[in-house]
């Protein structure tokens, strides 16, 4: 039974249709790739995934609840994290500050608690999930660095480590290869799948065509908003209709 | 924490200490050797001082209001009511003063909080304004333009808070305690979801913090503790007006805060109190006065953009040794 299901998801821009009735579904523990050319609305999908975007109209059914519509941090409670493009990060702040900051959900707290330091003991639990996190990224020599300092290398680890804190089932992952150089590449596929082995889904979306192959268990690709086809890396490499929206209608 | 980083903080932690010992006792000692007129002075910069942190805090997600200084007014308003129709006692009037500018900025939330930036300033600037004209037009109850008087000094214990030098001591406990309260809540979880806002929004958003929330929640206590500092205010003068909370008081806010440096806790603190002596130093040119202001406010900005709490780390990176600022300023943010 898939966690996910987009049904029938419409998003209008004004005239602009980024994404025209697109349905899929994603299994429990697969690495899914969302593939498609610029503009094809892969990442209007992510946004209507995460609450950042409202459905125009279909519905997005997570584990038998609607979610379309719903904001960012309720989905993120729900369990469903995303990651951004580039290095969206807290760049002011050090890289520890960066991962504790995604504990929110387990060590959120009230004034008077926070006042009067009633909330010790979760603090200590948040910070300790931290460390193991930054440890499980290669983080932790780094940890009182300003994010702005990392390379940017570390700068995708450590979005995918405030990420993790937060302990999600389910990460959207928006183009966490672009930029890197090949080495950067494989450690983070190796991230990629030390993640997905710790019992997250993952969905992302890339452009860097070595990574997704290798990384993904299956495909969806998108082209004008629409769904273009659906397989494994190796059927859509040979899917005539994937090869002719890459390379331009020949 | 490895524990080199804890020695360093606990070395840091004592020197601060000494450093508080000794502006203790020369707080305490200092409105003795004070005029009369300078005592004055004296508590309203200690009551200023509640109003410039409890105004960082709501600067903490990033957005700057101009409804500050009303909110100090809604919180004098209500001492002053309390007094004259109740005659409460100072311990039941200071936190109702917060208490009700803390219910008015809920209430606010709701317009005000739909807007961000810009929008948010100058929306908190006209909801200031409509709370401004309600003191000046519902005459029965606010006493209009006059405001309301006759609000008599507490007596505490038998001391009569009339008398500056007991009152600035109250003062200074009660601005103390809520400080300690607004340290806490900046260096706790709190502080730290405040600040993600600031920076990444969204980024916040997709860990699940409810940014609308904690924007609210900057909002309502900041202005919980400037309604504090607006009842500190009004038991010691004994009336207030609408013109005490206009948006010129709002802008020496706004100047105390950008001129001492918002990066930090206490760089509101150096604004407010260098800016107020350095005011009263140039009493004697009345003319020129806001000139002197203005052009001081120019030259802290053009040549100290992070405030005068800056000073310290600049003088250390020019004179100091070359590695040792740098790791200073770091362990301070």
């Amino acid at each position: 039974m898939p966690v996910l299901e987009i049904n029938n998801v419409t998003k209008q821009f004004g005239g602009l249709m980024a994404l025209d009735d697109v349905s899929f579904q994603v299994e429990e523990g697969e690495i899914r790739g969302l593939i498609g050319p610029n503009g094809a609305g892969k990442s209007t999908m992510f946004k209507n995934i995460a609450g950042f975007y409202e459905p125009t109209s279909g519905n997005i059914v997570y584990r038998g609840v609607n979610i379309g519509g719903k904001q960012p941090h309720t989905i993120a409670e729900m369990g469903i994290v995303r990651t951004f493009q580039e290095t969206t990060l807290f760049q002011e702040l050090s890289v520890f500050e960066n991962a504790l900051i995604g504990t929110h959900i387990k060590s959120r707290t009230n004034v008077f608690s926070a006042v009067l330091g009633l909330d010790r003991a979760k603090q200590q639990a948040a910070s300790d999930k931290v460390m193991d996190v930054l440890e499980f990224m290669g983080l932790v020599e780094r940890r009182d660095q300003l994010a702005s300092e990392l390379p940017l290398g570390s700068q995708r680890a450590l979005a995918l480590a405030i990420a993790l804190v937060s302990e999600p089932k389910m990460m959207l992952m928006d183009e966490p290869f672009a930029g890197m150089n090949a080495e950067e590449t494989n450690h983070m596929m190796d991230l990629t799948r030390k993640v997905r082995e710790s019992g997250i889904t993952i969905v992302l979306v890339e452009h860097d065509m070595k990574a997704v192959m290798g990384l993904c268990n299956y495909l969806t690709v998108l082209n004008f908003g629409k769904l273009l086809a659906e397989g494994t890396p190796d059927e859509i490499r040979n899917n005539d209709r994937v090869i002719e929206a890459y390379l331009g209608g020949a | 924490m490895n524990s080199a980083a804890l020695k360093g903080k606990r070395g840091f932690t004592i020197q601060k200490l000494a450093i508080g010992v000794v502006g203790l006792i020369a707080l305490l000692i200092t409105p003795h050797f004070l005029k009369f007129h300078h005592q004055d002075l004296l508590i309203f910069l200690t009551i200023n001082v509640l109003a410039v942190c409890s105004y960082r805090l709501v600067t903490l997600t990033g957005e700057w209001s101009l409804i500050h200084a009303v909110m100090m007014g809604v919180g004098a308003y209500t001492v002053a009511l309390s007094v004259n129709h109740f005659d409460l006692a100072i311990w039941f009037t200071l936190p109702l003063a917060g208490t009700a500018a803390g219910l008015v900025a809920a209430l606010l939330c709701f317009p005000l909080l739909r807007m961000t930036q810009f929008y948010f300033l100058i929306g908190s600037f006209a909801a200031g304004e409509a709370i401004r004209l309600i003191w000046v037009e519902f005459v029965g109850v606010f006493g209009g333009t006059s405001g309301l008087r006759g609000v008599e000094a507490p007596i505490v214990w038998g001391i009569d808070f009339l008398d500056p030098i007991p009152y600035f001591y109250f003062t200074l406990c009660v601005v103390s305690f809520c400080l300690l309260i607004l340290y806490r809540i900046e260096n706790s979880r709190i502080g730290l979801t405040l600040h993600s806002i600031h920076w990444k929004a969204p980024l916040a958003e997709s860990v699940g913090v409810d940014a609308w929330r904690y924007r609210a929640l900057a909002f309502i206590l900041g202005s919980f503790f400037v309604g504090i500092a607006g009842g500190l205010k009004v038991h010691y003068l004994g009336s207030v007006t609408p013109n005490q909370f206009t948006i010129g008081f709002m802008v020496f806010i706004l100047i105390w805060v950008i001129v001492g440096g918002y990066n930090k806790f206490y760089g509101p603190i150096i604004g407010v109190v260098v800016l107020t002596i350095f005011d009263e130093s140039i009493r004697s040119f009345e003319v020129i006065r806001p000139a002197i202001y203005g052009g001081m406010l120019i030259l802290s900005i053009l040549f100290l953009p992070m405030g005068l709490e800056s000073i310290p780390a600049k003088l250390k990176s020019l004179f100091g040794s070359d590695s040792a600022p740098d790791d200073q300023a770091l362990s301070d943010q």
